[in-house]
């Protein structure tokens, strides 16, 4: 199963990325072979759209599941199609959210915010 | 002949001078390209009502003959378009109808379909026959809408129209200015306001297009935009008060030049500088 987090930078302590579709790297945990990688985020810098972008990002490298602080409703809406389950993070690094997640600690990411262009990156 | 009344940012005054200047030009077009936020209409009251829905096209999928190959999705910079589980996704309100995806697909997957974006609207008042953009909340651009205005208003020939325009200096506002004849930039007296001022400045500039500012609220004391003004040598054509009658008259949604006298006078003389402005500038440079 594979787990995807927004994050500030390359490594394992980063903390969670405040942004989905902008965040800089994606962390990609491989909860089988315990493997970790770190993708940069092609969509950050969109002129618009990031989120969907993003999404579709993670959609096409066969993530499980996301965890993220918070996320869009276009995202959200590619997201749910590929059914990616989605968690809420936790204030913390990467690597407290991936034990956080394991022992079942996150809730399920329910709040999907409309966006902040009034149009857009939804 | 066309004039253009623009700003850097909203409140400075761009409808107050459009609207009055309108109404004291014996026959006139007034076009209110300020889509996102139309209020000229608010003064006006136009009668006799004419509407015109306005529509883009935006890519439909036929998804039989979608085969995935995703160049859609890596074309669009708007990131419109997503691709999962064996299925094209648009999403409608991202899309800014550059019709590049339905060129492009090799399959011949999409078609164009319209989708209405907002409206443009003719009256009248007075002597003046208001146009009027009004965009749908949420749209990406005005601009489809501000072209139709424009154009629609050009078979009103020989008639003095008046651009009232978005504020910025934008899309929106570029193609508001397209065609002008003239550019009358307001300014407020503060710091602020000369950052704003020089945001359109530099536009008109660009654009190349004859321009003067009008200078409103102005009060007793130093005045950041004059100064500005005289600095780079930009021609001043009035100057408005801050004055109370004509705040009251505004905030009632009455048109000045309709109800006071002293105003009428102000904004009278106001367009005979601006008409000379504009002759000068045609005898000038043809």
């Amino acid at each position: 199963m594979k787990i995807a987090i927004p994050v500030d930078e390359k490594n394992m302590e980063a903390n969670v990325c405040i942004s989905f579709g902008r965040t800089p790297y994606f962390l990609i945990h491989d909860t089988e072979s315990k493997e970790c990688s770190f993708l940069d985020n092609s969509a950050a810098s969109s002129q618009g759209g990031a989120g969907i972008k993003a999404a579709q990002f993670l959609v096409d490298n066969k993530t499980d599941i996301l965890l993220t602080p918070r996320c869009g409703e276009n995202a959200a809406q590619v997201i749910k199609a590929a059914d990616i389950k989605m968690y809420k993070t936790i204030p913390g690094s990467a690597r407290d959210n991936i034990n956080a997640f394991a022992e079942g600690k996150l809730p399920v990411l329910e709040e999907i915010h409309a966006g902040f262009h009034g149009h857009g990156e939804k | 002949m066309k004039i253009a009344v623009l700003s850097g940012k909203g409140g400075t005054g761009k409808t107050l001078v459009s609207v009055n200047l309108a109404s004291a030009a014996e026959e006139s077009v007034y076009l209110d390209c300020d889509v996102e936020e139309p209020n000229g209409h608010l003064f006006f009251k136009p009668e006799n009502l004419w509407e015109e829905e306005i529509s883009v096209k935006i890519p439909a999928v036929h998804e039989k003959q979608c085969s995935g190959c995703r160049v859609c999705v890596d074309l669009c910079k708007f990131n419109a378009l997503a691709y999962i589980k064996n299925r094209l996704v648009v999403f409608d309100e991202v899309c800014h109808s550059c019709g590049g995806c339905i060129l492009l697909c090799p399959e011949k997957a999409m078609n164009e379909k319209e989708k209405i974006i907002g409206k443009i609207q003719k009256g009248v008042s007075g002597q003046v026959t208001v146009y009027t953009g009004m965009m749908n909340t949420g749209e990406a651009s005005g601009v489809p809408i501000i072209k139709k205005l424009l154009n629609d208003s050009r078979k009103a020939k020989g008639i003095t129209a008046f651009i009232d325009c978005p504020p910025g200096s934008a899309c929106t506002v570029m193609e508001s200015i397209r065609d002008a004849d003239y550019c009358i930039l307001i300014a407020e007296p503060t710091l602020f306001g000369v950052h704003n001022l020089n945001m359109v400045y530099e536009l008109v500039k660009l654009f190349r297009k004859p321009y003067g500012v009008v200078l409103n609220k102005c009060q007793e004391g130093e005045n950041p935009a004059e100064r500005f003004c005289e600095e780079k040598g930009i021609r001043i054509l009035g100057r408005i008060p801050f004055d109370n009658e004509l705040g009251a008259l505004n905030s009632n949604a009455k048109i000045a030049v309709r109800e006071s006298e002293k105003y009428r006078t102000v904004f009278l003389s106001l367009l005979e500088t601006v008409k000379k402005e504009v002759r000068h500038e045609a005898a000038v440079n043809p």
